[in-house]
């Protein structure tokens, strides 16, 4: 099936030149900084963490989030869904490279990296998230390809799928989980260290990933005619919304913990980020942007009469975007690891070459995503479910 | 690289058998004769313990300049670099009351202990969170309770400093011989490459050839090393004679620094 990427207009051509100039660009950083070290980054010996793990966290919620359209398809035999879970699976594929990307970025010895596997440490969180997203991954991919390709011939898919497929549908709630445990059990470091950041960590990646789903299938219709359906847009619109309500109740209950209580370690982080401290303020202005696209959006998608306008959803699915992105995309790990452990403030931004750096491996994402969505919607073409966009 | 580690948990391993047999020495020394490796891991005046802790009084041993000279000796036998800004390596260094104590601050402190400094190393906790998250063991924790790295193992992850509740972790983020005089380095002890981690090892090297960690050495008696689970040892008397407190006890890592106030 892959000779289907090697077919394309000259709009898909350069759309694949332009994503790996971007790579290429971002490579030629990321071997300077294999040179220099992480030094190039703005870490530091307080924020030790940043963007590369900020965007793994927000991304391991966009791989399980296909599972809002698997569930309902195969538990509750949701047949409106049918024509999106090839869609869901192929954006958990992509989303796993890209975690897996800004890992390898991220680490100071990546020619180790085997080390997790060549000395396994059961008792480190980061050898489970390996394995869980790893084995997401692969799950994915048997699954997406085999569903594909018996589309094509026009058979059934294997029996062994159906296991399979309930295997992913757990999996992946286990790699969120699995993710926010690598924070949440860290001693001192009071913003991660909360009972619910694994149902936080769940709620923000069930809205935040089905919209840019839901997004990227507009893109994936204007360009290809391919058409989920208005109903199935319309359900996962629901549940994009009701997620999103979840997401932000948990945030309320943390602030509410932190504040009521009173207690030093928890408000610190909390206040450094909303209305600053000692005299810093670099991350308020996010915040509060977050905050109100985070209402605006909820109050585009709650009344069921605004939730429905088409014209409307693309906007409010991008404002929840960008809020659920500078909420565990961004404030996270910042806030997370500040003040540091003597209660301080170190300030941390990404510089210019970190940003890069990320870029090559969005890009790498987005190749990935459009050849996978290439091969899908052209097979779904050949079998005459799309019309040739005029 | 395994040459070296598998002589680390020979001692290791010795250390501890040599514990269990009479005569330790002779235990030890036989032991260590056998392999004859060019560098002296094994030695027969080697210092053991079931627990190495360490007693700083804070009475004594409390202004910059002193904290400063115990910093100089460290990082000079240890081949750490001073690197300006906020990427710097430190194994000793020293920090106010309320930034060494942050969840035990008072409002009215005494004019006296505002003043203070308090001398910062990594505590070598009894069940130190830097070694439960570290997945490659590159951290790991000796027989005698030392929390030790294994440079040639971290892949840099740097996990373990998100989980060290005491900030006692730095990460090589470029090359540390940048930095450093490399015709006055300490040649005896290796120098580190970028994209490791690294923090105080309590002189490991030292007590392997009976000395004892150079800071207590330089402390003039304000600091105090030894067996925290013998009872007739020197810490455990200056622990019964002394208020003391450790740093975070909240976070449960069972800190093996002691601060007598
Ligand atoms: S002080 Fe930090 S680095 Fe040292 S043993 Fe304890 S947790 Fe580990
Ligand atoms: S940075 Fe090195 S020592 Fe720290 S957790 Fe990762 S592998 Fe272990």
């Amino acid at each position: 099936m892959l000779e289907k990427a090697l077919k394309g207009g000259p709009k898909y051509w350069s759309w694949i030149f332009f994503l790996l100039l971007i790579i290429g660009a971002g490579f030629v950083v990321y071997v300077n900084q294999l040179q220099e070290g992480l030094t190039v980054t703005g870490l530091s010996r307080d924020v030790s963490w940043g963007f590369y793990i900020a965007q793994f966290t927000y991304l391991v919620g966009l791989a399980a989030s296909g599972v809002m359209i698997v569930l309902p398809y195969y538990f509750h035999h949701y047949k409106k869904f049918k024509g999106m879970v090839i869609m869901g699976e192929f954006m958990a594929i992509a989303a796993v490279v890209m975690c897996l990307g800004f890992i390898i970025v991220d680490i100071g010895q990546p020619q180790r990296m085997l080390n997790i596997i060549f000395h396994p440490t059961p008792n480190s969180i980061l050898f489970w998230d390996m394995i869980v997203l790893n084995g997401y991954l692969l799950l994915n991919v048997v699954i997406g390809w085999t569903c594909l390709e018996s589309e094509r011939q026009r058979v059934k898919p294997p029996k062994w799928i159906r296991p399979l497929a309930y295997t992913s549908i757990v999996w992946a709630f286990s790699i969120h989980t699995v993710t926010a445990f690598l924070y949440a059990g860290l001693p001192g470091r009071h913003y991660w260290l909360t009972a619910i950041l694994a149902a936080r960590f769940l709620a923000s990646a069930f809205c935040a990933g089905p919209a840019i789903l839901l997004l990227v299938v507009f893109i994936t219709r204007k360009v290809t005619a391919y058409d989920p359906g208005k109903a199935a847009i319309n359900t996962l619109t629901k549940i994009i919304t009701y997620a999103m309500l979840v997401n932000v109740f948990f945030f309320l209950l943390e602030v509410f913990t932190a504040f009521y209580s009173n207690i030093p370690g928890h408000t610190h982080s909390l206040a450094y980020l909303f209305v600053g401290s000692h005299g810093h303020t670099e991350l308020v202005p996010w915040m509060w942007t977050a905050t109100v696209f985070a209402f605006i959006s909820l109050a585009l998608l709650v009344p069921p009469k605004l939730r429905d306008n088409q014209k409307l959803l693309p906007w409010a699915l991008i404002l929840l975007v960008i809020a659920t992105w500078i909420d565990k995309g961004l404030a996270l790990l910042i806030g997370g690891l500040t003040p540091n452990p003597f209660n301080e403030i170190t300030t941390y931004w990404p510089t210019g070459k970190e940003l890069m750096i990320s870029m090559m491996v969005y890009a790498l994402g987005a190749l990935t995503l459009t050849i996978l969505y290439k091969i899908a919607t052209d097979i779904k073409r050949d079998l005459g479910e799309l019309v040739e966009p005029e | 690289m395994k040459q070296s580690r598998r002589n680390f948990l020979k001692f290791a391993g010795l250390s501890a058998a040599g514990l269990c047999l009479a005569p330790t020495a002779a235990a030890l020394a036989s032991g260590g004769g056998g392999h004859g490796k060019a560098h002296a891991v094994v030695n027969a005046n080697s210092k053991h313990a079931k627990r190495w802790a360490m007693v700083i009084d804070t009475r004594k041993l409390n202004t910059d300049e002193a904290i400063n000279a115990l910093a100089e000796v460290c990082h000079h036998i240890h081949n750490v670099p001073t690197i300006p800004g906020k990427q710097d390596i430190k194994w000793l260094w020293e920090g106010t009351y309320s930034e060494t104590f942050p969840n035990q601050t008072n409002n009215f402190p005494s004019e006296e202990l505002e003043k203070r400094k308090f001398p910062l190393l990594c505590n070598h906790c009894e069940t130190p969170s830097c070694v439960r998250v570290c997945p490659t063991k590159a951290t790991f924790k000796r027989a005698d309770g030392i929390v030790a790295m294994d440079y040639h193992r971290c892949i840099g992850c740097r996990y373990c400093m998100a989980a060290c509740p005491f900030g006692a972790r730095s990460f090589n983020f470029m090359d540390p011989r940048l930095h450093l005089d490399m015709e006055k380095i300490n040649v005896k002890f290796p120098t580190r490459m970028r994209g490791v981690v690294e923090k105080c090892n309590f002189c490991v090297e030292r007590l392997a050839v009976g000395e004892m960690p150079a800071c207590v050495e330089k402390s003039s008696g304000a600091m105090t090393f030894g067996d925290l689970q013998d009872p007739d040892s020197n810490v455990r008397k200056v622990l019964r004679e002394n208020f003391t407190i450790r740093r975070n006890p909240a976070a449960g890592t069972e800190p093996g620094v002691y601060y007598i106030i």
